[in-house]
């Protein structure tokens, strides 16, 4: 631990982030720790009331919700990342060539693929 | 802006070192479609189509040589050392490939999925063989790790099977999330994830002083050390190992293994002169509690399977000893261990799958009361894997550890050879109590019936027990293949 406390230099371009870590924790440490110490303190009905403000709940909040969105989740996951991959790719299309067309192409095709393979198997069916 | 210019020649030599991955993925795929295509009671075409697919892997593996293949601006490597557990890997997969159909028939669990999911399982499993970039090991590792969560789920109506699926998921997800931080720690010590560049820096004394590298390889040791059920890491595996399906239970403990100790021994052999001063002390502690912890707990299992899964445990331990060293000798001893045990512990789930009737309920040692006169070729079999796997001569088991402690003895660990071979001795008293029951113990009322083999399931047994005889009586040229492999790693 010493070590590590001597090896901090001023002029390491890190310690701008040590700086800012530090700055950042204390700040929300103090700005919890002061609004305890200074900040009034009415306790009525109303602050014990479940919200503040807006609509008294109704119904409880655990539902069962249906396994079904689970899949359609997971497919939504898997074809989500599928156009954060081709983002960047769209992006340098031009530099990449033919060559990325080609690459670009396999990744969608085994996706397809994936695609294909869960419709068959009806997992795009509500039922 | 310029086009980028993609240079043809290297790209193709890229493709060439993973020719054997390739071919792994392509069959998954292919399988995938074949499965959508034809009927339910046609799924054993699917097992035939993998099991080719894999032999044609094996071969390019054989095609490829021993030669040296890097690709990928050094992401993936094809040496000696990527081949032999390619072929350790490919070998443990087409075993269990000729074992799945008779066991999903007799299961009632026959699905086209379970195929695919195995192959591309199998395909992370070589990635992380011949990753010497530590993404790339970890791309492996989650590639091996979620079709394998699938698949020891795979018996969904089954409690036991959830149950093992869940925590393995659970526990899986943290190491891996272990091993990724180890690495981030690495690379902000080193700005690099390349094995061999952190190699040649490990060279410089203070890397291994740094205590941001070392939580860094801590970690990543966590990360691996799951993955293989090191003590104390090993808490998933005895209900993970029971409630899978069976021979996904004897892929596991093999191939798995495999994968993760390739990944370890690249990193620790690479390493040698810069971590292992270091890293000794951790990995004899590993070693001799895993050992330990493994045997002791099986002694007192009455669960044919439980007891098998804390069996796999303690042989990780003894594999790790020849890794304590991080040296030639031990490092072909560990090579030459892996490859052997995937064949006994194969061939030892094997027979008790025939003779267990049915999942959860067939595994108690008790059933194989009086099965060894009655059954000659059964009980010959299982005896024949068990005494390997205590390692009497003249069986491979035998071989592998008198390599390994003998490793360890001429590196000047007397010690951790001393703890092994008294372990070693321990483990003899559970596996022989299953021969003793087999042979000596009169069956009480009813006689369980094995399962009538089938032909691929009895070519698989008998492969490894082909395997376990040749590997113990002529084990000059596997040992000299783990020889050349672990050389071809350190030039």
């Amino acid at each position: 631990m010493a070590n590590f406390v001597s090896s901090i230099r001023f002029s390491d371009p890190y310690f701008s982030v040590l700086l800012m870590l530090g700055i950042g924790v204390g700040m929300a440490v103090a700005f919890v720790l002061l609004s305890q110490a200074l900040g009034p303190k009415r306790y009525d009905r109303v602050k014990y009331s479940v919200y503040e403000c807006g609509v008294d709940p109704f119904t409880t909040a655990s539902v069962r919700i249906p396994v079904k969105f689970y899949l359609i989740a997971l497919l939504f996951i898997l074809f989500d990342l599928e156009s954060a991959f081709i983002y960047p790719w769209a992006v340098l299309f031009r530099q990449l060539g033919w060559f990325g067309f080609i690459e670009m192409g396999i990744f969608i095709l085994i996706l397809l693929a994936g695609l294909i393979y869960a419709w068959k198997k009806g997992a795009l069916e509500w039922q | 802006m310029s086009p980028i210019p993609i240079d043809a020649a290297a790209l193709l030599t890229g493709l060439r070192c993973i020719l054997p991955e390739i071919l792994v993925v392509a069959t998954a795929i292919f399988v995938l479609f074949v499965d959508l295509m034809i009927p339910e009671e046609n799924k054993r075409i699917l097992c035939g189509i993998s099991l080719i697919g894999v032999v044609i892997s094996l071969f390019s593996v054989f095609l490829l040589g021993p030669a040296r293949i890097s690709g990928f601006s050094g992401a993936v490597v094809h040496d000696g050392l990527g081949a032999f557990f390619e072929i350790v890997i490919l070998a443990a997969c087409a075993l269990t490939l000729l074992m799945a159909t008779g066991y999903s028939e007799w299961e009632g669990t026959h699905k086209g999925e379970f195929y695919s999911l195995l192959l591309l399982s199998t395909s992370g499993m070589m990635f992380m063989a011949k990753g010497t970039d530590l993404m790339t090991v970890f791309l492996g590792l989650e590639t091996l790790s979620i079709p394998i969560y699938v698949l020891v789920g795979f018996h969904r109506h089954r409690m036991s099977s959830i149950e093992g699926a869940l925590k393995y998921f659970l526990l899986g997800a943290f190491a891996s999330g272990f091993f990724l931080y180890g690495v981030a720690l690495m690379y902000a010590a080193t700005g690099t994830t390349k094995i061999p560049a952190l190699a040649a820096m490990l060279l410089d004394a203070r890397l291994a002083a740094n205590p941001v590298f070392l939580a860094g390889v801590g970690l990543l040791l966590v990360g691996l050390a799951f993955k293989v059920s090191l003590v104390p890491f090993h808490m998933w595996t005895p209900d993970a190992y029971e409630g899978a399906p069976t021979v996904v239970t004897a892929f596991m403990s093999a191939a798995v293994k495999a994968a993760a100790f390739a990944a370890l021994i690249r990193v620790l052999l690479l390493t040698f002169g810069g971590l292992q001063p270091v890293m000794w002390k951790v990995l004899w502690a590993l070693s001799v509690l895993t050992m330990t912890v493994g045997n002791l707990s099986a002694l007192l299992q009455d669960n044919v399977k439980r007891m098998l899964a804390y069996s796999s445990i303690a042989h990780a331990g003894y594999v790790l000893v020849g890794l304590v060293s991080g040296d030639f000798l031990g490092g072909q001893a560990a090579l030459f261990y892996l490859l052997v045990y995937a064949f006994m512990n194969i061939g030892a789930f094997g027979v008790v799958i025939l003779i267990a009737q049915k999942e959860d309920e067939g595994y108690d040692i008790r059933n194989l009361a009086g099965i060894g006169f009655k059954y000659p070729a059964l009980g010959a079999f299982l005896t024949l894997f068990l005494v390997s796997l205590g390692g009497i001569p003249p069986t491979a088991g035998f071989v592998g550890k008198f390599y390994l402690f003998s490793a360890a003895v001429k590196n000047g660990y007397i010690w951790l050879a001393v703890l092994g071979v008294l372990n070693s001795a321990a483990s003899i008293y559970y596996y022989l109590r299953l021969v003793v029951y087999m042979y000596m113990v009169p069956a009480e009322g009813e006689m369980p019936v094995p399962r009538p083999s089938r032909l691929a399931f009895s070519a698989a047994l008998f492969a490894s027990g082909a395997a376990v005889l040749l590997l113990g009586i002529f084990p000059g040229s596997a040992l000299d293949l783990a020889a050349r492999s672990v050389l071809s790693l350190l030039m």
